[in-house]
């Protein structure tokens, strides 16, 4: 057996199909595709018949598809390219407060100028309740950006309820799908959706490569000026290979989904099951039936997640603990903290992301390994066994 | 520069945040899809449309009807001629 991969959430590998279709764009197809001359126009075609099959995956129109180099630059794209081509309307933007950093930042860079944001609390689940959002909705609200699916917690949120609210009062919505695509149906009509956001290093396409869905006709302010490149709504010369990967691993995403979604759930339940009978002491995050089908979300009491996840990697097997920008600055997840995770219980975060190259000896694995590296790590816990004083649990911020 | 009022027109064009020379190809491919003697609106928020979209119908030989002013942008009027 090879090894246990399983963080997808993180990254994809990249699929052979999708390699193979990029490269001659490294070397013969090289061409400019806003030249004149024929090579040049041929990538141009080349750069749109890859905007159609993203647009498909997701039922939109090629033209209301923007390529950027990633899901947080069409996050970045969408909150403060609406925010400041709309502000005359108004200047208030809602965000959920279990967004990806990309959203969360983007709504601070605007209070830092002049807007102001509101950060919508969530559920112990993570679920944001569209009645709690009627009651933040101020006359000056622009713009509303609630993530399809969590990448840390998998819950997949209400979005066409959330959209019909602001529908109704004339407010654009925003949903960020990098979690969801590729992963569960996601289709703009249903969710009712003004725009969306994707990555292509979550749907088996390279990193360096994302896009955003924007409604026909809806204003947004470009970040990046420059060029005609994506109708002058994002300027920069493109990045024809990674275009090109994206499309495959767009119509590979669309073409294999209705399989993929049940047999990842099967494997996501095998784990969840597993770890919940063999280890005591765990809590399992996220909502519990509205969650991604290969999405497996715990934290293990009295455990340092890194901890864990350096030995489940000695051992061949792959997983995260969440957040990467939060891990890193040794700072307890956001996520988390909005959900009441307990600041010592949310140390113990680690999150398992299924995709359809995983088997069920992969997470035979995982079960016979992740039980005796818990009871080590905990064996050398100094809080492991104590009863945490009352008034001293804290919440992670 | 040539202003007017209560224009109406067959097809609009919103290229509000869009800058150089997006004011310029949009409505060249727009009007490919019209039919002869038909308006299209044009908005714009970029200054340089002031100057560029009347001299850019002289040399395509379309008509310039006239610009109309608004609190966030500019409405081009052009009529295609051929």
């Amino acid at each position: 057996m090879n090894d246990a991969y399983l963080d997808h959430a993180s990254a994809t590998p990249v699929k052979k199909e999708v390699l193979e279709a990029m490269l001659p764009y490294f070397s013969d197809q090289f061409a400019n595709p806003s030249n004149i001359y024929d090579i040049g126009s041929e990538i141009k075609s080349v750069v749109d018949e890859q905007r159609a099959k993203v647009a498909e995956l997701i039922g939109a129109k090629a033209e209301e598809i923007i390529f950027t180099s990633s899901g947080a630059e069409a996050n970045n794209l969408a909150i403060k390219g609406v925010g400041f081509a709309h502000q005359k309307k108004g200047k208030h933007v809602i965000v959920s407060s279990i967004e990806h950093h990309s959203i969360l930042n983007s709504a601070r860079f605007l209070e830092r100028m002049d807007f102001e944001a509101t950060f919508l609390p969530v559920d112990e689940h993570g679920y944001v309740d569209p009645e709690r959002l009627v009651k933040v909705i101020r006359p000056e609200t622009i713009l509303v950006s609630v993530m399809h699916a969590n990448n840390e917690i998998g819950t997949v949120e209400p979005i066409s309820e959330l959209a019909a609210v602001c529908k109704e009062k004339g407010i654009i919505f925003h949903t960020d799908a990098v979690a969801s695509a590729g992963n569960i149906n996601v289709d703009v009509d249903e969710l009712n959706v003004d725009l969306l956001s994707l990555s292509g290093a979550s749907l088996g396409a390279p990193k360096g490569i994302g896009a955003l869905y924007f409604r026909k006709n809806l204003r947004l302010m470009p970040l990046i000026h420059g060029g005609i490149q994506e109708n002058g709504r994002r300027a920069g010369t493109e990045n024809v290979p990674g275009i090109v990967g994206f499309g495959k691993a767009a119509e590979l995403a669309k073409d294999k989904l209705s399989v993929k979604e049940p047999y990842v759930r099967k494997l996501r339940d095998q784990l969840i099951d597993g770890v919940l009978q063999q280890i005591e002491k765990v809590t399992f995050t996220g909502h519990p039936e509205k969650r991604l089908p290969g999405h497996a979300s715990f934290c293990f009491e009295a455990i340092e997640g890194e901890s864990l996840i350096f030995m489940l990697a000695q051992n061949g097997i792959y997983s995260n603990t969440g957040s990467a920008c939060a891990s890193k600055a040794l700072k307890t997840s956001p996520v988390l903290g909005a959900i009441g995770i307990r600041a010592d219980l949310a140390q113990g975060s680690t999150v398992f992301t299924i995709n359809d190259n995983n088997t069920s000896e992969h997470i035979d694995y995982v079960l016979a390994k992740l039980p005796p590296i818990v009871a080590r790590l905990r064996s050398i816990s100094p809080i492991w066994g104590k009863k945490i004083p009352e008034g001293e649990e804290g919440v992670c911020t | 520069m040539k202003f007017v009022q209560e224009q109406g027109a067959d097809e609009v064009l919103d290229l509000v945040c869009r800058m150089c020379p997006m004011h310029l190809l949009e409505p060249g491919d727009k009007l490919k899809c019209m039919q002869k003697g038909q308006v299209l609106e044009v908005l714009t928020d970029y200054d340089g449309a002031l100057e560029d979209i009347p001299e850019w119908c002289k040399k395509c030989g379309h008509e310039f009807i006239g610009l109309e002013e608004d609190d966030e942008y500019y409405k081009f009027y052009i009529k295609k001629k051929k």
